[in-house]
């Protein structure tokens, strides 16, 4: 088993002008997705939303500046951490995931003490 | 002795040209990973040349190098223990217990217990998570053994960006676990797509090479002729393979005909279709039927049959284009390209006329699809010519030499263009 990270990148703008009726149905769809997961095969190990990129502080070396590391239209507003077979599987399980203003990106976990 | 050593080093060349997918993809499953069973099967062939001029060539040269690799994998693995369970495993190993070293004499002559993986490779390397510059580069690698100054020569790339493109999509495959299998029947058309695309990219920047002074590249050419052939034999079900072979070997088969003495290059028109190789045009032909039959055709079924109604016409104008015409129709419904759209512009032209495939041609071209694709203003200036509006074929035959980089193809577009301008 290895583990992923799937990033959701997705347009801000739509998503802080969504409709309570689209959030509502948004919510909804991230509850049914981690009810897919396992019967992909696959493990849910974590996942987060994030708040949005005006609330982001960047910190290189020791200076501080307001807003995030990178400037993107669709910004990284959240993520699950699963287990998986090998990448078929974790794209599977990307494929489900909800990102209806952009999409997700697929990261392995480096895993160290393999080298 | 001498002959023996002849022998041996003509055995080996030709192991490696015929087997070397077929050893890499049985050693990957032992070893775990695919650069160490890189490093092992060089190391076999290595072997071999010393071995077969000292005992002269096994009966069965593949089983010979199978068996050599796989043991070294073992050792490796066996010798270094710690590392094993650090690596991050290509293959379960619960999926295959590694055997013990097998004895060569052993396995000498039972190629058939040694299973045939080289699908699995070929997948692994046309995986949708590698790019397709890396694909046909893993391609060309792994299943073809050419080593990365070959490919990049093949490709005209300087040798450090092919090596590190190489490094890359192998180093991808083993840190995100792109599986060494052969996709389920549910994903398998996609999948299947993707290396039937390869395998024709490689076909065709052979067949016209995209710059250099050289029109066809038959290295490149014979390379993607045996991939396909050997797709065939391991999915000989599957209608795409052998669609794809098909069309390979009818447009393979005009090869002689497509250039002059002088290195100029002929139109279908002008070839002296009695020296097309009738060999390739009735194999390819029975696959096309083959192809064709059962259900919805796919899209290189389709090229294919094109292909196959212009080998098998007696001549350019005795060609049936209305049949062509059909036939691009049927593939622009199936594959909705707009290259093909403007290929079809050609059977357009011999069944309603100069005019009709214009109208075509400057429709595609306000789409913008295609700007910067050369075949467009060539095709556009071609029908200008037929329409007798001169000046306006010379500005296009200007276009289309401004993106053409092959020689072949440009010494064609400056002679249209002499003409024209008179």
């Amino acid at each position: 088993m290895a583990q992923y990270l799937i990033l959701i990148y997705e347009s801000e703008e739509a998503y802080l002008g969504a409709t309570p009726e689209v959030r509502q149905d948004i919510s909804a769809a991230h509850t049914r997705f981690a009810e897919q997961i396992p019967t992909l095969g696959a493990t849910m190990l974590g996942g987060n939303a994030l708040q949005p990129t005006a609330t982001a502080t960047s910190v290189r070396v020791d200076i501080v500046t307001d807003g995030p590391f990178v400037e993107t239209k669709e910004a990284l507003g959240g993520y699950y951490l699963i287990e998986a077979t090998d990448l078929d599987q974790a794209l599977a399980v990307a494929k489900l995931c909800p990102a209806r203003f952009g999409g997700v990106e697929v990261r392995p976990i480096w895993d160290l003490a393999a080298g | 002795m001498n002959n023996q050593f002849d022998d041996a080093s003509r055995a080996v060349a030709d192991a490696h040209e015929r087997e070397w997918a077929f050893v890499l993809a049985a050693t990957v499953r032992v070893a775990g990973d695919i650069d160490l069973a890189e490093e092992c099967v060089q190391d076999a062939y290595v072997a071999a040349l010393d071995a077969w001029r000292r005992n002269g060539v096994p009966h069965n040269p593949a089983a010979w190098l199978t068996t050599t690799a796989r043991n070294r994998a073992l050792d490796t693995h066996r010798r270094n223990a710690v590392l094993r369970r650090k690596l991050p495993q290509l293959v379960d190993p619960t999926e295959d217990a590694a055997p013990d070293v097998v004895r060569i004499e052993d396995n000498i002559d039972s190629i058939d217990s040694i299973e045939d993986d080289r699908l699995r490779l070929v997948f692994t390397c046309c995986h949708p998570a590698i790019g397709r510059e890396a694909q046909v580069a893993l391609t060309l690698r792994l299943i073809c053994g050419l080593s990365t100054a070959e490919i990049a020569q093949a490709f005209l790339v300087p040798e450090p960006t092919m090596a590190a493109r190489v490094t890359r999509a192998k180093k991808k495959i083993s840190a995100a676990r792109i599986p060494y299998r052969v996709p389920e029947s549910a994903e398998l058309p996609d999948r299947l797509d993707a290396v039937l695309t390869v395998v024709h990219l490689l076909f065709t920047t052979g067949h016209t090479s995209p710059a250099g002074a050289q029109l066809v590249r038959s290295d490149l050419v014979m390379r993607a002729t045996s991939l396909a052939r050997m797709l065939h034999a391991l999915m000989p079900d599957e209608r795409e393979v052998g669609g794809l072979l098909g069309l390979i070997l009818l447009t393979d088969a005009r090869r002689d005909t497509r250039v002059e003495f002088d290195g100029r290059l002929l139109l279908l028109e002008e070839q002296d279709r009695s020296r097309w190789n009738r060999e390739l045009i009735s194999e390819g032909s029975a696959l096309v039927v083959q192809a064709l039959s059962g259900g919805v055709a796919g899209r290189f079924a389709v090229q294919a049959a094109i292909a196959a109604v212009h080998a098998e016409a007696p001549s350019y104008v005795e060609t049936d284009w209305s049949q062509l015409l059909g036939l691009y129709d049927t593939l622009l419904g199936i594959w909705p390209s707009p290259v093909v759209a403007l290929n079809r512009c050609v059977a357009l032209l011999m069944v309603h006329g100069p005019a009709t495939a214009l109208a075509q041609v400057d429709q595609l071209d306000a789409s913008g699809r295609l700007a910067g694709y050369r075949y467009l203003p060539a095709t556009r200036a071609d029908l200008l010519r037929r329409l007798d509006r001169f000046a306006d074929a010379a500005t296009a035959y200007r276009q289309a030499i401004a993106l053409a980089d092959n020689e072949a193809e440009r010494d064609f577009l400056l002679r249209r263009l002499a003409e024209v301008s008179q």
